[in-house]
């Protein structure tokens, strides 16, 4: 009964067994793998990089990045590889392009608009002065009734 | 109240962006294959193993490249409009198995019939990376030069059929 509940539990450890060799074959050219693959948009699940998905499409791409890594491409070699076949969309970092520009200059527009906008506002502020406003002799009298009233109410 | 006006005009923008937004498919990435030489490939087919399809053996039509497979639910939802096209016989679908199974693919037709000539069969995927596939069905008309001058991204339907493939064909094969 002991060995049986034994085998039950280490029998799941065989399956992450089976996953982890993948990894195991080369430290260095894996290490370039995960390098390249949390730049990598995985297409399938968009918000996921390649180096997260578990869609078959990016297990493929994977593979394909891995087999180009064993080939000694450079970086920027794999990386025109998948751009040229999906586009700008798989990099996570966008070129700078004239379709890109307000993608990466939206942001600092926008900073400095409002930075803009809340100078202006202060400036304005501190310019406002206090008016001066003359009291007449009618008002003096309504503030003296007023005062009096609730000091008798009281 | 005119105080008021300023942030209201902001928020106006701003609904105004999010509801471009929320029209848009953001599964539909531009595919930059477009205007580019339809990548070569040789691949064993589908109902004869021994005999090779390639994009080269196309020279001089225009056609479709539809890939699809039996696990795909987009594809069974866009095959009526395959079988359609295929029977009006106005330009030639060719099919491309993907990363499928062959019996299964094969009863699959059996079961909701053939639009294809000619189905090719890419086991591994590797063809569908180099044409940029990331979500089957996708479907690409290809010119007489076997330029690819149009991506469909998903299930093909009536309407992009009538209004976007059938006069980019018809326009292609005038040229």
């Amino acid at each position: 009964m002991r060995w049986l509940a034994l085998i039950v539990l280490l029998t799941p450890g065989l399956g992450w067994a089976g996953e982890a060799k993948l990894l195991a074959g080369d430290p260095a050219a894996e290490a370039r793998l995960k390098h390249l693959a949390v730049e990598l948009r995985c297409l399938v699940c968009q918000n996921q990089t390649l180096a997260d998905s578990n869609a078959p499409l990016a297990e493929d791409l994977r593979r394909e990045v891995r087999e180009m890594i064993a080939k000694n491409m450079s970086d920027e070699e794999i990386i025109d590889f998948l751009v040229q076949r999906y586009g700008d969309f798989v990099l996570y970092r966008p070129p700078w392009k004239a379709t890109t520009t307000l993608l990466w200059v939206g942001p600092f527009l926008l900073l400095g608009a409002g930075a803009a906008a809340l100078v202006v506002a202060l400036r304005r502020r501190a310019q406002r002065q206090p008016v001066e406003m003359p009291v007449t002799d009618e008002e003096r009298r309504r503030v003296e009734q007023l005062l009096s009233q609730r000091r008798t109410g009281s | 109240m005119k105080r008021f006006l300023l942030p209201l005009a902001i928020f106006v923008v701003l609904v105004g962006f999010l509801a471009a937004g929320l029209t848009l498919n953001p599964r539909e990435v531009p595919s930059p294959l477009v205007g580019k030489p339809a990548p070569a490939f040789s691949l064993p087919q589908l109902h004869d193993q021994e005999k090779t399809f390639s994009p080269a053996d196309m020279t001089g039509q225009v056609w479709l490249l539809n890939v699809w497979a039996s696990w795909c639910g987009g594809c069974k939802e866009e095959h009526p409009v395959l079988m359609r096209m295929a029977q009006a016989g106005d330009v030639p679908i060719y099919g491309m198995d993907y990363k499928d199974r062959r019996e299964e693919a094969l009863s699959w037709l059996r079961r909701y019939g053939n639009p294809y000539p000619l189905t090719a069969v890419d086991e591994a995927g590797r063809i569908g990376i180099d044409y940029g596939v990331y979500g089957v069905p996708e479907t690409y008309v290809i010119d007489k030069q076997g330029v690819i001058r149009f991506k469909q991204i998903g299930p093909l339907d009536d309407e992009i059929v009538t209004k976007k493939i059938l006069p980019l064909v018809k326009e292609l094969q005038g040229k």
